[in-house]
């Protein structure tokens, strides 16, 4: 103990504790401060980084998400729409058939209507023109055969028989 | 300055015992009274290396007409003696001459400068107490010369990590690069957890600088330049006084209690507690400044020990097995460097603890 304090020097300790106090003041100003700072700057942002990219990632899941959820009812609603389609142009080809054969059946109708009415002009007119035929050759039959007297009576006496009274 | 052979340790030893090799060939009886000489004076060497110092010595031989030389460099020597005296350690030519600043003559006598008439005569008195007035010292010493080549080491390297920040984003840059990580671990495993989130930014500064100027102080320690600053016992108080100051300023008053009036124990307990624990807070800054000092001083003398050996073997066994001792404790010794110095900033960093905790109650 005694060696120890023989041993101790002031003035050693006198600039020792100068030069250390000065030492820490000087550091603090222009090095530890600036370091810590920065040092808990780069923490701070490499924090807010790794929370931000973290955020990024949520949102890109969620909106992976969303769009596997719109592809789904997009897909739902073609098809919907296509079955509606499906079905809408069956009914149409449907209405569109029934009303072909109803226009159809109308115009047979009404062609064999016309055909038959057509037709029976055309035998009344035909009766019509056989009677004149007929007339015109029992005219001439007749003028032919009044011509002579004999042949006047004979007629008259063949009439009289086929006439039944 | 001369040019520096590596290892000055070894250059100044074989300078020491120049005159010990060429004895070698003569009889056995003062070859042994040689041997002796020669324990003698390593014995010597490392008191006087564990030691401050006036001169900044890096190698001494004997010359063969017995007179020694020292190679080195002179430090400023300050003293207060009525007025300011300031001249060159030179002038005391390793205490063996006085040295003259005006009317005033002083001499270098045991490690420490006396004022002294022109005959540069030193009396005693009946128990061998020496008479002569020791002016004040403020000399610009090894010690301090080395305290002050550290604290500009720390400085420049420090704030060359502080602006590379600024310069390249945020990420620290160059030598600096290899200190950030420790600043980190000084902060997040010796500050935060001894002292708490709430109070540890206040004490960083203190923390960080006492940790490197330990660390690195006991690293050149380490160089053969020869030198011992924190081995030396006014370094280490120092620093010890400046936790036992900043432990009892920032005590709060919880701290305080604790120490005056013991909480949970019976009340003839508290008043026996109470001079213990007012004791402890004088042994703890106490206890690191031993430890300190011990530790490196220590070092410092086994090494040196352990390389004297292979000159006092003088044969090839002992000698190498000295080396390899000396080789293995040398890298033990960066090991202590950097636990020291661990080990003085946490218990500082407890103490502050200490100091600010509050009790939930």
């Amino acid at each position: 103990m005694e060696k120890l304090i023989n041993e101790f020097s002031f003035g050693l300790f006198f600039w020792q504790l100068l030069i250390f106090i000065g030492l820490i003041f000087l550091l603090k100003k222009y090095a530890w401060k600036p370091i810590l700072n920065a040092v808990d700057e780069r923490e701070s942002s490499i924090k807010e980084a790794l929370f931000s990219a973290d955020k990024a990632r949520k949102e890109m899941e969620s909106l992976n998400e969303d769009n596997q959820r719109i592809i789904k009812e997009a897909r739902a609603q073609k098809e919907r729409l296509l079955k509606e389609a499906r079905k809408t142009s069956s009914i149409i080809i449907e209405e569109a058939k029934q009303e072909a054969k109803i226009t159809g059946d109308n115009l047979i109708k009404s062609a064999k209507k016309s055909i038959e009415s057509e037709k029976r002009a055309a035998v009344q007119e035909l009766k019509g023109q056989v009677a004149d035929i007929a007339i015109q050759m029992a005219e001439k039959v007749l003028h032919s055969e009044l011509e002579n007297k004999d042949k006047q009576n004979e007629l008259i006496e063949r009439l009289l028989k086929e006439t039944k009274l | 300055m001369l040019s520096m052979p590596r290892n000055r340790y070894f250059l100044s030893l074989v300078f020491i015992l120049f005159g010990v090799f060429s004895t070698r060939a003569q009889d056995k009886k003062e070859n042994s009274i040689k041997t002796g000489d020669t324990k003698l004076e390593i014995k010597e060497y490392i008191n006087h290396h564990v030691l401050d110092s006036y001169d900044f010595d890096l190698l001494s031989y004997t010359k063969a007409d017995k007179s020694k030389v020292y190679v080195g460099i002179p430090l400023p020597i300050i003293l207060w003696d009525e007025g300011l005296v300031v001249f060159l350690s030179s002038n005391f030519n390793h205490g063996e001459s006085l040295a003259q600043f005006g009317e005033k003559y002083y001499k270098l006598y045991h490690g420490k400068i006396y004022k002294t008439d022109s005959s540069g005569k030193i009396s005693y008195d009946t128990k061998q107490h020496i008479l002569n007035k020791a002016p004040l010292d403020f000399s610009i010493t090894k010690g301090v010369a080395s305290i002050i080549f550290v604290s500009i080491i720390m400085f420049v390297l420090f704030t060359n990590l502080a602006n590379s920040y600024k310069k390249n984003g945020m990420i620290a840059k160059g030598l600096g690069r290899f200190f950030e990580p420790i600043v980190l671990y000084v902060r997040d495993e010796i500050a935060i957890p001894n002292i708490g989130i709430k109070y540890y930014k206040r004490y960083m500064s203190y923390l960080l600088t006492l940790f490197f100027f330990i660390w690195f102080c006991n690293m050149i320690g380490l160089t053969p330049l020869g030198l011992n600053v924190t081995g030396n016992i006014a370094v280490t108080f120092c620093l010890a006084l400046l936790t036992f100051i900043i432990t009892n300023v920032s005590g709060k008053k919880e701290y305080w209690k604790h120490i005056f009036w013991a909480p949970g124990v019976p009340l003839p307990m508290k008043f026996l507690l109470a001079p213990i624990e007012l004791l402890g807070v004088l042994i703890k800054p106490f206890s690191l400044m031993i430890r300190l000092y011990a530790n490196i001083s220590a070092g410092h003398i086994v090494m040196m020990t352990l390389i004297s050996m292979i000159f006092i073997f003088r044969n090839w066994a002992g000698s190498s097995m000295s080396f390899m001792l000396a080789f293995f404790i040398s890298i033990i010794e960066i090991l202590v460097a950097l636990l020291q110095a661990y080990i003085f900033t946490i218990l500082s960093a407890l103490y502050f603890g200490f100091a600010v905790e509050e009790h939930d109650q």
